[in-house]
């Protein structure tokens, strides 16, 4: 078989389903029971550290380790 | 040790592009070594100024400097990105404007037009992607910019690009390929440049103290590795002297088509939408002061974007000699790309939800609503127009240029307007904007510029398609080409006149912005880095 029609093929079957499969996985992922509260934290990360990084004097809220 | 080299490295890009400038086949080429030369020369007299300095890069200080200077070459090039897009507009419409006896051609359409996409894509639209990446990773991940200088290289080497593709496209370097015009030594520099951008992102995230990554990183990440990605196959050229700006592309007929599209509509799909999707998840919750609408929502818009807009490409190719299976597949995904771009555009509007009242009393948040919504427009007009049959009518019209402008003027600049005015007096650490009413002039006058302009667009698009497959009783086709040039001439005078006013809203907001800087009272800093003293 020549590198296209066995590109194609691949494409088609194993790679289609790789790819649609990792995709619901993601988003079942995002969807998670107990995801709620890590996606509460994130959401509001934006309004911490404005004026400078974490760990800086003047920092009041505690850091989280990474 | 370290500085000598640099001067050294300096020294030798200087000597050789001057050697590459006396040997230049052709002018654009020329030109091009010439301000490489230029440009290593002023770097190697900064260098040599600053030997010996040691490296002072406080971990406890955001790296702000460079986002203020995004600021000002973001604000630049959006003035002179629509102001050659309104002398364009006017030579079409006026065709003496082209001033073809005087200037030998420099100041043609064709000249010009490659010089104001890249100037509004590129230039406008790449400098706000960087200055508001570097802003937005540093605060959601509470860490200084990574790589010291790094992301300082990163911003000079992008307006130095600018210049070599401007100077290169008005003396006649392209090697055709649409949005991606730049001759090959140039594209060489763009991935140079974008991989060092790559180095500071990633950096960047890999030193965060949040635990999470943001989501708005998720999109700018997604949009610097898929550029990279793109720009590099798309550019796939051999020069045809190292001493020209000649090349040959490796690939040739409709695979090269193809592969031109693919690059083509993702630069659409990842540098001018998720990248500035990625603007939109910081900008609209920080200026509405309320978390996004849903988390959720905006990872599984993340996902879905990502996988569905890189299989949209050969919508751009209906009825050529594509396979009708690959153009099928482009407008299917098209189709289905519908979907993830609502979700977004729910989820930004959404925000607003318990604050609605802002859009009477705050313009920038009017200006990112009216974004969003133009986001919501142009995310249902371009599925739309991917559908063959429908396609079959507005491609090679007007509409298509309209449906770019109110993608391009509605999402992409007021998003970036919206920012701006976000961005400057917190850069400068100023207590407020100069001007609110000027915010609502230029709120005002950028939205009825692009209604106007879309409007007529959709109007001459439509008038074309249809005259173009009028036939009479017989077959034959009832108008000549010149005809519906003739026929369109009104439009295009309204289109030059909404773009005059969607210019003159820039140029208030520039003026804006400089007073903000100049004669707003300063606040008190936090450190050396938000230390900037009042005029």
């Amino acid at each position: 078989m020549d590198t296209y029609s066995f590109l194609r093929e691949l494409a088609d079957s194993w790679a289609l389903l790789a790819l649609t499969l990792v995709f619901l996985g993601v988003i079942l992922w995002a969807l998670r029971p107990g995801s709620n509260a890590i996606h509460r934290d994130a959401a509001n990360a934006i309004f911490r550290n404005e004026q400078q990084p974490a760990g800086s004097d003047k920092d009041l809220r505690p850091v989280k380790e990474a | 040790m370290w500085d000598y080299v640099k001067l050294i490295v300096l020294a030798l890009i200087a000597v050789l592009a001057a050697i590459a400038a006396n040997y230049a086949h052709d002018l654009p080429y020329m030109v091009n070594a010439l301000v490489v030369m230029l440009a290593a020369a002023a770097t190697f007299v900064w260098q040599l100024r600053h030997v010996g300095e040691p490296a002072h890069h406080p971990q406890s200080e955001y790296l702000d400097g460079v986002v203020r200077a995004g600021v000002i070459a973001t604000a630049f090039w959006g003035v002179v990105g629509f102001l050659v897009g309104v002398v364009i507009a006017f030579q079409l419409a006026f065709p003496a404007l082209n001033l073809g006896h005087v200037t030998e051609g420099i100041l043609n359409f064709g000249r010009l037009r490659p010089l104001h996409t890249s100037a509004v894509i590129f230039a406008f639209g790449g400098n706000a992607l960087i200055m508001s990446s570097f802003y937005i990773v540093q605060r959601t991940t509470a860490a200084r910019l990574f790589g010291g200088n790094l992301g300082w290289f990163v911003f000079w080497g992008w307006q130095l690009m600018i210049v070599l593709a401007a100077t290169s496209y008005v003396l006649g370097g392209t090697q055709g390929k649409e949005y991606a015009e730049t001759v090959w030594y140039i594209d060489l520099w763009i991935a140079v440049v974008w991989v060092a951008f790559l180095l500071v992102f990633i950096g960047t995230l890999w030193k965060r103290k949040e635990p999470h990554i943001y989501v708005a990183n998720w999109f700018i990440l997604s949009m610097i590795v898929t550029i990279a990605m793109l720009h590099i196959v798309n550019n796939l050229a051999i020069p045809v002297s190292i001493f020209g700006s000649k090349s040959v592309q490796v690939m040739g007929g409709v695979q090269d088509a193809m592969t031109q599209w693919w690059y083509g509509h993702n630069a659409v799909g990842f540098f001018l939408t998720a990248g500035f999707l990625g603007m939109m998840y910081y900008f609209v919750p920080k200026q509405a002061e309320k978390p996004v609408f849903s988390y959720k929502l905006s990872i599984i818009h993340f996902w879905a974007l990502i996988f569905l807009y890189i299989w949209a490409g050969p919508h751009h190719l209906h009825y050529t000699a594509l396979p009708d299976w690959a153009s099928t597949l482009g407008m299917v995904f098209s189709v289905i790309l519908w979907m993830p771009s609502w979700g977004g555009m729910i989820n930004g509007l959404m925000t607003l939800s318990g604050a609605w009242d802002k859009l009477r009393t705050d313009p920038i948040i009017r200006m990112m609503v009216v974004s969003i919504g133009f986001y919501g427009m142009s995310t249902f007009e371009g599925p739309m127009m991917s559908i063959k049959a429908v396609n079959s009518l507005s491609h090679y019209t007007d509409w298509t240029i309209g449906h770019v402008h109110s993608g391009a003027l509605g999402w992409n600049g007021m998003i970036t307007f919206g920012a701006l005015y976000f961005l400057t007096p917190r850069l400068w650490n100023r207590s407020g904007l100069y001007s609110l009413k000027l915010v609502s002039w230029h709120f005002w006058l950028a939205t009825i510029g692009i209604v106007l302009y879309a409007s007529s667009m959709w109007v001459s698009g439509i008038m074309e398609g249809l005259m173009w497959r009028e036939v009479d009783a017989n077959g034959f086709l009832v108008n000549a080409f010149a005809d519906t040039v003739a026929a369109k001439k009104p439009m295009n005078i309204v289109r030059g006149l909404g773009g005059l006013m969607f210019l003159s809203g820039a140029l208030i907001m520039a003026y804006n912005l400089w007073m903000t800087v100049r004669a707003q009272p300063a606040k008190a800093p936090v450190n050396a880095n938000n230390l900037v003293a009042a005029e």
